[in-house]
């Protein structure tokens, strides 16, 4: 891939550069809409499109009212808020039943393992508008629809698969004789998971805990239907903000929101390669 | 010391069946002595891992008890047995360093951390691994880490260590240098170890007693002396050192002796071991180091075809043909006094009968 070999004929010549030429494509496919809105964000005019002002790169084109508005408006204020105390909420339920149900399903022992883990990921491929009417009217039926603890636990069930997942594909190379050690040399079992298994498996959880996080953090179509008012989320916020007033403010919110998630990542990574070099995975 | 009395470990009609029709282990009872070092060896399959794991508490007796300085353990789960054990691939925590793998056993029962630190440097200086406290296992090499596997299962100061072939890693050089340690270290702390290996050399050098294991059946149990000279059953005689077998029918019992009848109408004397009489299949056992060349007074001997000479320095090992077994194996010593052999040649074998052992024609 890196160099062409001196015997390469012209065929190969050319698909050499078209090959590199559609990746190149591909990934502008991916990454325009999201780098799109970041300008877009700066417009000083409430409109969605780049002014006359911006493409000629005046300053009076470019302001920061839109974050202004963000920061200063409570709705977004309290949009805000609910998101960041469902989302970590949520995240933390995903890793404590995923956790455990990946360590499960993955023992030798365990019956029906194919079906069971079918079920549990069926959150991940059931079309979300099913999931969010289904639980809209088995929470309405136990008193949780309208409630903080509703969207939690709605938001959980869907993290959970990605959780499962994750710490999943990390035990497959967990060596089972490490916890046979940890009880022979006395540990109980909740002291072999903490000591032993989890700092093994942290970084599938880690990963699992982020897709669990994100999921909750731009989720939209549940929180409508389990929500009310009280648990009004960034993305419903933008939602309705499209909706009813056409705010170039959600482009400003998106753009954080992009920032963090981008920072987030980044933090992660970082730390999981340490934990794996702590570990000793890569040879030193 | 093997009384069922003051066994520290005994197995008693043990039976195990991982799918409740095949018994890996079967009517197992064994009694092993305090300080011992019992080796439990056997091909692959034949049921020493499972009694080792039983032991362990890692798998369930489907029958019968196992008792540890007189308690039953049946019902006691892995982490309350307070037994050492070495595993196979070491198992060693490859998210601590060395003191903290060392370390682990002791936090767990609580320890003061100055009596910690103390323990661990003692475990470490026995397996003269002082210098690596701060290093990770897979900064070690394999026998490094089987070093520290061993320290591990002996920091705690447990009564009873199981080793799972511990050396099977490991080349042939430094396995040999860690026999003698491992041995060494048994009998400096007095611990009782149960030692599993398919390697019989193994078992031989290192082992108070062996108990051979086939087909979830303790086979022969004894030290490795009379295990490689009076083995009990065609089995043990095969898998314990180099073995001749010659197969024929007992014609008569005479004392400990027996009259055998080659296939060719030849006869020879045998020590009478393990035949069910006049009549019945027979499998003779000779050590190839027990069969001279030349016929001598009150010997069996044979006619024998030379086949193959290998040169060993010390001695020449010679495969001859003997009776139709053409994998007879005699070690001829590189000594002046003997006429040099060459192959094609015919020339006579013999024994003294008590050398010769009849065993089951399995």
């Amino acid at each position: 891939m890196s160099k062409l070999p001196p015997y390469a004929t012209p065929l190969q010549r050319g698909w050499h550069y078209a090959f590199r030429f559609i990746c190149a494509l591909i990934f502008l496919f991916l990454i325009i809409p999201i780098l799109i809105i970041i300008p877009l964000s700066f417009n000083a005019q409430p409109f969605f499109t780049f002014t006359p002002e911006m493409l000629r790169f005046e300053a009076s084109g470019y302001s920061l009212d839109h974050y202004r508005d963000f920061f200063t408006d409570s709705g977004w204020q309290n949009a805000l808020r609910n998101s960041f105390s469902i989302a970590p909420m949520a995240t933390l339920l995903s890793v404590a039943f995923g956790t455990l149900a990946a360590i499960g399903l993955s023992s030798g022992k365990m019956p029906f393992k194919g079906t069971i883990m079918a079920v549990l990921i069926s959150p991940m491929i059931v079309p979300l508008i099913i999931s969010a009417a289904g639980m809209y009217f088995f929470y309405s039926r136990i008193g949780l629809q309208g409630t903080y603890w509703g969207v939690v636990l709605a938001h959980a069930a869907l993290g959970t698969p990605f959780v499962i997942i994750t710490v999943t594909a990390t035990l497959v190379g967990f060596d089972r004789s490490l916890v046979r050690a940890a009880a022979n040399l006395g540990a109980g079992p909740v002291r072999t998971f903490f000591k032993v298994q989890m700092p093994l498996i942290l970084p599938g959880v880690v990963s699992g805990a982020l897709f669990a996080f994100i999921t909750s953090f731009d989720e939209v179509v549940v929180v409508l239907f389990v929500g009310s008012a009280g648990q009004k989320t960034l993305p419903w916020q933008m939602f309705t903000g499209l909706r009813e007033q056409i705010s170039p403010t959600i482009l400003a919110v998106a753009t954080i929101l992009v920032t963090l998630s981008v920072i987030l990542l980044t933090v992660l990574e970082l730390l999981r390669r340490r934990s794996e070099r702590l570990r000793g995975i890569t040879p030193s | 010391m093997t009384s069922a009395d003051d066994a520290f470990v005994v197995f008693d009609h043990v039976q195990k069946s991982y799918d409740g029709e095949t018994l890996v282990v079967k009517d197992l009872n064994l009694n092993i002595g305090r300080g011992e070092f019992l080796t439990m060896l056997g091909p692959s399959g034949s049921g020493k891992t499972t009694c080792l794991m039983m032991l362990a508490g890692f798998e369930t007796a489907t029958h019968g008890d196992i008792l540890l300085d007189g308690r039953p353990i049946n019902s006691v789960p892995p982490h309350k047995r307070g037994i050492g054990m070495v595993f196979q691939n070491y198992a060693l925590f490859p998210h601590m360093t060395v003191a903290e793998n060392l370390a682990f056993p002791l936090e767990v029962r609580k320890m003061g951390r100055a009596q910690i630190e103390e323990k661990v440097a003692r475990a470490l200086d026995m397996v003269q691994m002082s210098d690596f406290a701060s290093r990770r296992p897979a900064q070690l090499s394999g026998g490094q880490q089987q070093r520290i596997a061993v320290a591990r299962a002996l920091v705690f100061d447990p009564p009873l260590v199981l080793m799972d072939e511990p050396l099977g890693a490991l080349d042939k050089q430094l396995r040999e240098q860690m026999q003698f340690e491992i041995k060494h270290i048994h009998e400096r702390l007095g611990v009782t170890v149960v030692y599993v290996t398919h390697d019989q050399s193994e078992a031989l050098t290192m082992s108070d007693r062996i108990a051979v294991f086939n087909d979830g059946r303790i086979q022969q149990l004894d030290d490795p002396a009379t295990l490689y000279e009076k083995p009990m059953n065609s089995f043990v005689a095969q898998f314990i050192g180099e073995n001749n077998k010659l197969d024929a029918t007992v014609e008569a019992v005479e004392g400990e002796l027996c009259l055998v009848r080659f296939d060719n109408g030849e006869t020879a004397r045998a020590l009478a071991v393990n035949i069910a009489g006049p009549g019945s299949r027979t499998r003779l056992s000779i050590r190839p180091e027990r069969v001279e060349i030349g016929a001598k007074p009150d010997f069996n001997s044979v006619e024998a075809r030379v086949l193959e000479l290998i040169y060993l320095g010390d001695h020449i090992r010679c495969r001859m043909e003997v009776h139709g077994n053409t994998d007879f194996i005699v070690k001829v010593p590189n000594a002046s006094e003997h006429a040099a052999l060459t192959v094609g040649e015919v020339t006579t074998l013999s024994w003294r009968p008590e050398d010769c052992r009849a065993l089951d024609a399995e």
